[in-house]
C-alpha cells in the first residue's frame, strides 16, 4: 500500500478520495475490520423487531430475539444471495426469504426449507447455513457490531474515547434515564467520498465560512437570531482531542477539574422547553452534586473511526456515512432525545433538529455542496497530484498523559489535529495487508463462536 | 341537465380553475426566484410538511408515509422556519445556492378533495395534486423530484393563502445531495 497519508507534513493525498482500488481495499481492511455503528435498542424494543441497517456497502437486519438479545445478521440468504428482508422495520416471527422460501428464526439458524425431505433428501446439512452473524454489543443502547471475530472487542476499539461518546447518551438531569431516537432515519445520498463526512464532525473548528448563512439568519434553540449551537451557558473549551491508536476523536477536551458547575443550558424559545431544562438542572445538582454534565466537560461532538459521527447536544444525533463507491456515499442521520421528556419537549427539539441538520438543514445543506464540489475537482490526473493540506496547528499539539493517554491534545487555539489524527489511523489500517478476512472461512468464524 | 345541475358543474369548474391558477402562478414564483412573494402565500400558522417515506409489509401501508408528530422527516417547518430557509437564500452566501440553481416546477393532476364551508368569508378547500419539480445546478447536477402534494387552502381576498401543505416526494432514501428548494 503506498503512503498516501504524510503525519510529519500534514498531507492527504487526493488519490484515497477518488481512486477505485483505494474503495475497493478499503472495503476489506476498514470495513471488515472495524466496529460500525448499526442502529438503537430503542427502535427495536420488543422480540421480533428488526431494523435493518448497513455495515459499509453490506445490507444487515438488526433483529431482537426471543431472548431478549439483539443480533446483527447480513441481509442475504445462504441459499442464492437474496435480500432476506426488504422493509426498513417492523417486527415478524421469522425472516423468510421470497426468492425460494429459506426461512431462518430469530436468532438466525435456518430452520425451514421447502421440499427438504422430498427434493434434499434430508441431506443438507442445515446447521451450516444459517445467517451470517456480525460480532455485536450492545453499549448502553448503541449497538454496535463488526465483521472482525478476532480483534479487539467494543470497548478496546473504542479505548478512551468512550467516556466522550457516551456523553450523548447521558440523561439531561444526569440520572439513569435512557434516551431514545426518533422514529424514522433520514437517509440521503451524496455525490463524495465518505471520508468527507466522517471527518467532517472530528473537529477543524473552522466551519464559520461554510456557515456564515445559517448564522445571519440564526435558527438555535433560543429560536430566530440565535446561534445554531445555542448561546452556551457555560465555559466551552475550544480544544481537540485525537487518538492515535484508534482514529477516533472530539470536538473537546478531557475534563478540567478547575471547572465550577454552573447552568449549563442555552436559552431555549419555548418556554416549555425552558421549564423543563431548568428542573432538569435542579435534579442535576441532586443526581450529580458539583458535577458538570459529561457534553458540557468532553465537548460537542466527534468521530468514532471510521465512519459515525455524533453531536452531543444542541443537536443531539449520530450521523453514519456509508461507503456507496469512491466518490458516492449515503448519509443515515438519527435524532436522539431523553425518554422522560414530555411530548412537547421532545417536539420542540424535533424541530431545532429539522432545521438543523440533514439535507434540508439550513447548517448542512452546505456542507453537502462543499463535499460534493471537493470531489469533483479532485478528480483530474493533474488534481490528484497536490495533496489536501491539514497542517493547522501541526507541530503545536501536546501529548496528554493520564487520564487520556496518547492523544492528542490541542487546546485553546484551532487546528486540524483530529483530521490527521483519523487519516493516519487510516493509513496504519490500509498498511495492514496479509489481514484481510478470508471469504471463505468468515462463516465459519462466525459459527466457532456460536 | 337542469339549470341547477349546470350551475353546479360551473361553481366547480370556476372553484378548480381559481385553484389551479394559484397553484401555477405560486410555482412561476418559485422559478423566477421571487421567494419574498412566495412566501407571502403561505398563512401565518402554515405547517408545512415533507415525511419521510418507509418500505413496509404490504398490510402495514398506513405506516408508510411517517407523518407522527414525532417523527423524523425532511421538513416539518412553521411559517418561521420556512422564512427563515427564504431569508438564507437571499444571503447570497448560502454557498449550496451560490450560484443559485435552475429550476421549474410544474404541477398536474389538480383535485378538489372537499369544501368547507360552501362559500363563506372563511371558504377552505382541500386538495390533491402531482407535482414534478426539476433542479439544475452548476453544469451537470440534476435532481428530478416526483411526488404527491396535498394542500389546504384559504381565502384570502380574490386568492388563496397556503394553510397545510404535505409533500410526498416518493422515495425512501432521498437521492439528492440536498433540499434546498421548496415543493
Amino acid at each position: 500500500m503506498p503512503t498516501y497519508v504524510d503525519r510529519e507534513r500534514g498531507l492527504v493525498s487526493r488519490e484515497i478520495f477518488v481512486d477505485e482500488e483505494v474503495y475497493r481495499l478499503e472495503q476489506e481492511r476498514i470495513f471488515c475490520k472495524q466496529w460500525l455503528f448499526i442502529g438503537h435498542a430503542s427502535q427495536i424494543p420488543n422480540p421480533g423487531d428488526f431494523f435493518s441497517s448497513r455495515m459499509g456497502e453490506e445490507s444487515v437486519l438488526l433483529v431482537r430475539g426471543k431472548d431478549g438479545k439483539a443480533r446483527v445478521f447480513l441481509n442475504s440468504c445462504r441459499h442464492r444471495g437474496m435480500k432476506v428482508c426488504r422493509y426498513d422495520e417492523g417486527n415478524t416471527p421469522i425472516l423468510t426469504c421470497p426468492y425460494h422460501g429459506w426461512s431462518y428464526g430469530l436468532e438466525g439458524a435456518l430452520i425451514g426449507v421447502p421440499r427438504f425431505k422430498q427434493d434434499y433428501d434430508s441431506e443438507l446439512d442445515r446447521t451450516q447455513y444459517g445467517l451470517l452473524e456480525a460480532r455485536a454489543c450492545d453499549h448502553k443502547g448503541m449497538i454496535w457490531a463488526t465483521w472482525n471475530f478476532e480483534g479487539p472487542d467494543f470497548y478496546e476499539f473504542m479505548g478512551d474515547m468512550l467516556p466522550f461518546h457516551d456523553s450523548m447518551l447521558e440523561a439531561t438531569d444526569g440520572s439513569d434515564d435512557e434516551m431514545e431516537v426518533l422514529p424514522g432515519v433520514q437517509k440521503w445520498v451524496v455525490p463524495c467520498n465518505w471520508k468527507f463526512p466522517a471527518e467532517n464532525s472530528i473537529g477543524d473548528h473552522h466551519h464559520g465560512v461554510s456557515h456564515v448563512s445559517v448564522e445571519l439568519v440564526g435558527i438555535g434553540p433560543g429560536g430566530r437570531g440565535s446561534t445554531r449551537h445555542g448561546e452556551a451557558g457555560s465555559y466551552k473549551p475550544l480544544a481537540m482531542t485525537g487518538f492515535p491508536k484508534t482514529g477516533h476523536g472530539s470536538r473537546g477536551g478531557g475534563p478540567n477539574p478547575n471547572a465550577v458547575p454552573r447552568y449549563p443550558f442555552p436559552p431555549f424559545s419555548d418556554p416549555a422547553t425552558e421549564a423543563w431544562h431548568r428542573a432538569a438542572w435542579e435534579r442535576h445538582q441532586i443526581n450529580k452534586p458539583g458535577q458538570r454534565p459529561s457534553w458540557d466537560r468532553y465537548g460537542n461532538g466527534g468521530n468514532i473511526f471510521p465512519n459515525m459521527n455524533y453531536h452531543t447536544r444542541f443537536p443531539r444525533t449520530i450521523m453514519v456515512a456509508h461507503p456507496h463507491g469512491p466518490t458516492t456515499c449515503e448519509m443515515w442521520r438519527w435524532f436522539l432525545v431523553d425518554k422522560s421528556m414530555p411530548f412537547e419537549v421532545k417536539q420542540f427539539f424535533r424541530s431545532y433538529f429539522l432545521r438543523y441538520s440533514g439535507p434540508g438543514g439550513l447548517t448542512e445543506q452546505d456542507d453537502m455542496e462543499n463535499w460534493t464540489y471537493a470531489t469533483q475537482a479532485s478528480r483530474g490526473a493533474i488534481a490528484r497530484r497536490l495533496p489536501y493540506n491539514l497542517q493547522m496547528g501541526l507541530g503545536h499539539t501536546t501529548e496528554s498523559d493520564e487520564p487520556l493517554h496518547g492523544a492528542r491534545y490541542s487546546g485553546g487555539f484551532m487546528s486540524e489535529t483530529n483530521a490527521m489524527v483519523f487519516y493516519g489511523r487510516w493509513q496504519e489500517l490500509m498498511d495492514a495487508a496479509g489481514n484481510d478476512p478470508s471469504v471463505p472461512n468468515i462463516a465459519d468464524r462466525a459459527a466457532a463462536r456460536r | 341537465m337542469t339549470t341547477v345541475e349546470r350551475e353546479d358543474v360551473l361553481d366547480r369548474l370556476l372553484l378548480r380553475e381559481s385553484v389551479e391558477e394559484f397553484f401555477s402562478a405560486e410555482y412561476d414564483l418559485l422559478d423566477r426566484r421571487d421567494l419574498s412573494a412566495w412566501i407571502a402565500l403561505f398563512a401565518d400558522g402554515v405547517s408545512y410538511r415533507v415525511p419521510l417515506q418507509r418500505n413496509v409489509k404490504f398490510d402495514q401501508q398506513d405506516k408508510e408515509n411517517m407523518l407522527g408528530d414525532l417523527d423524523t422527516a425532511w421538513f416539518a417547518d412553521t411559517k418561521d422556519t420556512l422564512v427563515a430557509r427564504v431569508e438564507q437564500l437571499q444571503t447570497g452566501v448560502h454557498w449550496a445556492e451560490e450560484p443559485v440553481s435552475r429550476s421549474a416546477h410544474l404541477v398536474t393532476n389538480v383535485r378538489i378533495l372537499d369544501r368547507s364551508p360552501e362559500r363563506g368569508p372563511a371558504d377552505t378547500v382541500r386538495t390533491r395534486c402531482r407535482i414534478l419539480v426539476y433542479r439544475n445546478r452548476l453544469e451537470r447536477e440534476v435532481d428530478l423530484f416526483v411526488g404527491i402534494r396535498e394542500d389546504t387552502l384559504r381565502r384570502r381576498d380574490a386568492s388563496w393563502e397556503i394553510v397545510e401543505r404535505t409533500v410526498f416526494l416518493e422515495q425512501n432514501v432521498l437521492l439528492a445531495k440536498n433540499l434546498t428548494l421548496f415543493f
